[in-house]
């Protein structure tokens, strides 16, 4: 675990806001001089607290303008692998996210796809086919806005 | 609309937005200039707008996940405004999305363990206003997450 100062947690509010920011660009704002900000940006990256860089698209301007988050439960648990559950679904490239969850449902996934139409066709051809799949609870996206954090 | 260039160009930078331009021109296969042209166009029309560093909550301590499905008490008209206001106010909030299904609301939170996870449960998720069912999926373990959109 990485501990952070003040001039860490500035320079990750930043990054998030805009990840494309230079190492001068930032420098200026967090009052350090070029090369200290770089070896931050370096030590930060290296711990892991900056995990990566996602490029901001407008999924609606790209055709996709349905996002569906999905709860999924297991029928028949034991009977199937897991493994090749997980396999299976985090290989179909509508699904975004899948994290394995303790609570009402076992699978909880994130899906973009054109439409509702084209959803269905996800749905019904890639998920509901895979053994395994019990009941599916799905909840279409009308909104969504990434919080900060507690930087 | 968009044709094969751009979205050879879009895949690269979406599996890597920190490409400098060159080496982004070479792997979609045109020129640095035709990559720079087609870049700044998608900009102008809102498609891409630059990208965003990732936080690796875990590597700053942070090691639970929380994902908690709210309805809300819709008798309140304004029910949503207040639930999402008073909910950006809690820093551990990390993502908040409004839905049209059986759930009206998602909120994700993270905590440093248990213990800080049933504090916040305690003393700033249950006070949230307008609250009529809410339930509650912990994360166990990632197995996908990848924001690149298939295009």
């Amino acid at each position: 675990m990485i501990d952070l100062d003040d001039t860490d947690r500035a320079i990750l509010r930043a990054l998030q806001q805009d990840g494309d920011l230079s190492a001068g660009a930032l420098a200026r704002r967090v009052g350090l001089s070029q090369p200290a900000t770089w070896r931050r940006i370096r030590r930060l990256e290296e711990a892991g607290a900056v995990a990566g860089r996602r490029l901001v698209l407008d999924p609606a301007a790209l055709g996709l303008g349905v996002t569906v988050f999905l709860g999924i439960k297991l029928a028949a648990r034991g009977r199937v692998s897991l493994e090749d559950f997980e396999r299976a679904i985090a290989a179909i490239p509508e699904v975004q996210e899948v994290d394995h969850v303790l609570g009402l449902y076992d699978y909880r996934l994130r899906v973009v796809a054109r439409d509702l139409a084209d959803f269905e066709r996800v749905l019904r051809r890639r998920i509901m086919t895979l053994p395994g799949v019990g009941q599916i609870e799905s909840n279409v996206l009308l909104s969504e806005e990434r919080r900060p954090g507690p930087l | 609309m968009l044709d094969d260039i751009d979205r050879r160009l879009l895949r690269q930078l979406q599996s890597d937005p920190t490409l400098p331009i060159t080496a982004l021109a070479a792997r979609a296969r045109v020129s640095g200039q035709m990559a720079a042209r087609r870049l700044e166009r998608m900009r102008a029309a809102g498609i891409l707008s630059g990208s965003r560093a990732v936080i690796g909550w875990r590597a700053l301590g942070y090691e639970v996940e929380v994902s908690l499905r709210v309805t809300l008490d819709k008798t309140q008209r304004s029910a949503f405004d207040d639930f999402i206001a008073a909910a950006r106010e809690v820093p551990e909030v990390v993502e908040i999305q409004t839905f049209l299904g059986r759930v009206d609301l998602r909120l994700s939170v993270i905590a440093r363990d248990l213990g800080h996870y049933q504090q916040i449960w305690r003393s700033r998720i249950l006070t949230l206003p307008h609250i009529a069912d809410i339930e509650a999926l912990m994360r166990v373990a990632s197995v996908k997450n990848d924001p690149a959109l298939p295009i």
